[in-house]
């Protein structure tokens, strides 16, 4: 399959994952032999076969509504870049 | 208790360490020394956890003492780093969290530590589990105990290359498509995935959540049963644990043995798997192998699974459609690596995502973005949930004329290091036998079954329908009865 480096940055863009102009070319090349391997299955007439998005036929199961949970807030927030009074900072997304 | 006593199987140390032939504090000692030593040349352990590990060895000796101990009470074991173990480093195997600790442990970590284990570290494996050969860990890749200048496999390569060093009786891993399994096979050593929800995934940071599955490596069958029995268990925290009544994995094990015990188990053999890029001495370690089993009572049958040479396709559309999806979490604002400077907060996930993932994690998001994408999932991820099916199928079917199905866990032995790092679909097909047990949901092992002429070790696979373990546990077990390749110990790390 032919990928554009143009779809390769729109791609690239939507996972949110910088590709340098130096990357791009290699970065398609990988992609497209992936897209060739996968390709493969396409051929196949799945006419009338129910998608199977799991290993086991399973219900999900429902809980008890009550609290599980213990405030852990504090523990998570340790690992965090940016923290300030139990908030996760980021740059500013508002002027 | 004479050095070596340490090396032995867990089932072995179990019972030494009932007998007060051994204690945990000797075990753990010696094994930590081992560790020290083998370490440098395996990079097998991203952390080891030397005080608790001998912490714990002491209050294991201490309820030896009282009477209350298990039988797995004071024997080490290590955890792939892909499982939370809460106060521990859990890089995953990556830059992104590479100082990453954890704030709770996985649900199959408690579980082994309240059937008293001891935790002496964290193995080294591919980036968050997408690898079969360990090189994709920023940590550098696990070299092979037979050979340096070869893979251990991956993506679990460090829990497969310290068991087969003899550093540890036990080890974790989580096998997603084949990443128990392979290496198992490429390291010489016993590695079991059992059935989709048997084993809980809570605390395993995911991969690819409808094919993740925790288990375990050992250097028998026997060892793997006891190990599997301690591990398995519902949780509601996973809400496609299994809630259904525990089992004894080694039951068969310890049955009475006789000269036929494997009398009626009918072992299908694929007429798919015949041929196609397997290497003649793999297959002629299968054959051998098969007479085993065939002198042990089982008669071997043709079967036919016509769809599974799709499984490597579907596989890369469903594992990366649902990586894409379970990655997103890692953004740089709530745990891991931010990048040092950005514009703006989309900047900010571009630069933080591009910085701290490696290129084959990059690669397989990008696959499932593009998959999951506006105008593609129909020919795409629906196709490949639909052809998953097909595969299903073909097993279910299959199980009506055999017990069990058997072949090898990979078309060849070990490879170089850097051998297929540079093309992602070669490494790809590396796991063209193990994929199909993930997309089913099955259980399936490999255990060693010989060497190939460089001698690195060739590992056999046994898969079985949903919730087979026992069986197919045992069918190793009575193969390991008449034979010793597992047994045999990489020279390097035989002293």
């Amino acid at each position: 399959m032919a990928l554009s480096l143009d779809e390769v940055r729109r791609i690239a863009h939507l996972a949110r994952i910088e590709i340098t102009p130096a990357e791009a070319a290699d970065v398609r090349a990988k992609l497209e032999s992936i897209f060739e391997l996968v390709g493969r299955m396409r051929a196949v007439d799945t006419t009338g076969i129910v998608p199977m998005s799991h290993a086991q036929d399973l219900v999900l199961p429902l809980r008890e509504d009550r609290v599980a949970e213990t405030d852990r807030h504090a523990r998570y927030q340790q690992g965090a870049p940016a923290v300030e009074d139990g908030l996760y900072l980021v740059p500013k997304v508002i002027e | 208790m004479s050095p070596p006593m340490i090396t032995a199987p867990l089932t072995e140390l179990s019972q030494a360490l009932a007998a007060k032939r051994l204690s945990s504090v000797e075990l753990v000692e010696g094994l930590l020394a081992r560790i020290d030593r083998g370490n440098g040349r395996l990079n097998a352990f991203l952390t080891i956890d030397r005080e608790r590990a001998l912490d714990a060895a002491r209050s294991a000796d201490v309820q030896r003492s009282r009477g209350t101990a298990g039988p797995l009470t004071g024997i080490p074991i290590a955890h792939k780093d892909v499982l939370m173990t809460e106060g521990l480093k859990t890089t995953c195997g990556s830059r992104m969290l590479e100082k990453f600790i954890a704030p709770y442990s996985a649900f199959v970590v408690e579980q082994l530590a309240s059937g008293g284990m001891v935790l002496m570290g964290k193995t080294n494996m591919d980036e968050f589990a997408m690898g079969s050969s360990n090189e994709n860990s920023f940590f550098g890749p696990v070299t092979n105990p037979w050979n340096a200048d070869y893979v251990a496999g991956g993506s679990s390569g460090g829990s497969a290359a310290a068991v087969a060093a003899r550093l540890v009786p036990a080890a974790t891993g989580t096998d997603t498509g084949g990443s128990i399994r392979q290496p198992a096979a490429l390291s010489g050593v016993c590695g079991i995935k059992p059935t989709y929800g048997v084993c809980s995934r809570y605390g395993l940071v995911a991969f690819a959540s409808s094919l993740d599955t925790p288990g375990v490596f050992g250097q028998t069958a026997a060892d793997c049963a006891m190990l599997l029995t301690a591990m398995a268990g519902h949780d509601a925290r996973d809400s496609t644990s299994l809630d259904r009544p525990g089992e004894d994995y080694a039951r068969d094990i310890d049955a009475a043995v006789t000269s036929k015990p494997l009398a009626g188990l009918r072992i299908g053999l694929p007429r798919e798997y015949a041929g196609e890029g397997t290497d003649a001495a793999v297959a002629r370690a299968i054959e051998t192998a098969l007479a085993e089993f065939r002198r042990l009572g089982a008669v071997t049958v043709d079967i036919s699974l016509p769809n599974v040479h799709l499984s490597v396709p579907v596989y890369y559309v469903i594992a990366s459609a649902e990586a894409s999806s379970n990655l997103s979490r890692f953004d740089g604002v709530r745990y891991g690596h931010r990048a040092a400077s950005y514009s703006d907060l989309d900047d900010m996930y571009c630069k933080t995502r591009a910085e701290g993932f490696g290129a084959e994690v990059k690669r397989r998001i990008l696959v499932g973005t593009y998959v999951l994408s506006h105008g593609y999932y129909d020919a795409y991820y629906l196709k490949a949930q639909q052809v998953r099916r097909l595969i299903a199928d073909d097993f279910r079917r299959a199980y009506d004329d055999c017990d069990l199905i058997v072949g090898p866990t990979s078309p060849t032995a070990a490879f170089r290091l850097g051998e297929k790092s540079d093309d992602p679909v070669k490494m790809y097909l590396n796991d063209i036998f193990t994929i199909a047990g993930n997309l089913t949901g099955a259980p399936a092992m490999s255990i060693p079954c010989g060497f190939d002429e460089r001698g690195l070790p060739i590992g056999l696979q046994i898969q079985g329908d949903h919730f087979a373990e026992a069986r197919i546990l045992n069918a190793a077990h009575r193969f390991q009865q008449v034979t010793d390749w597992h047994r045999r110990v990489p020279p390097e790390f035989a002293a």
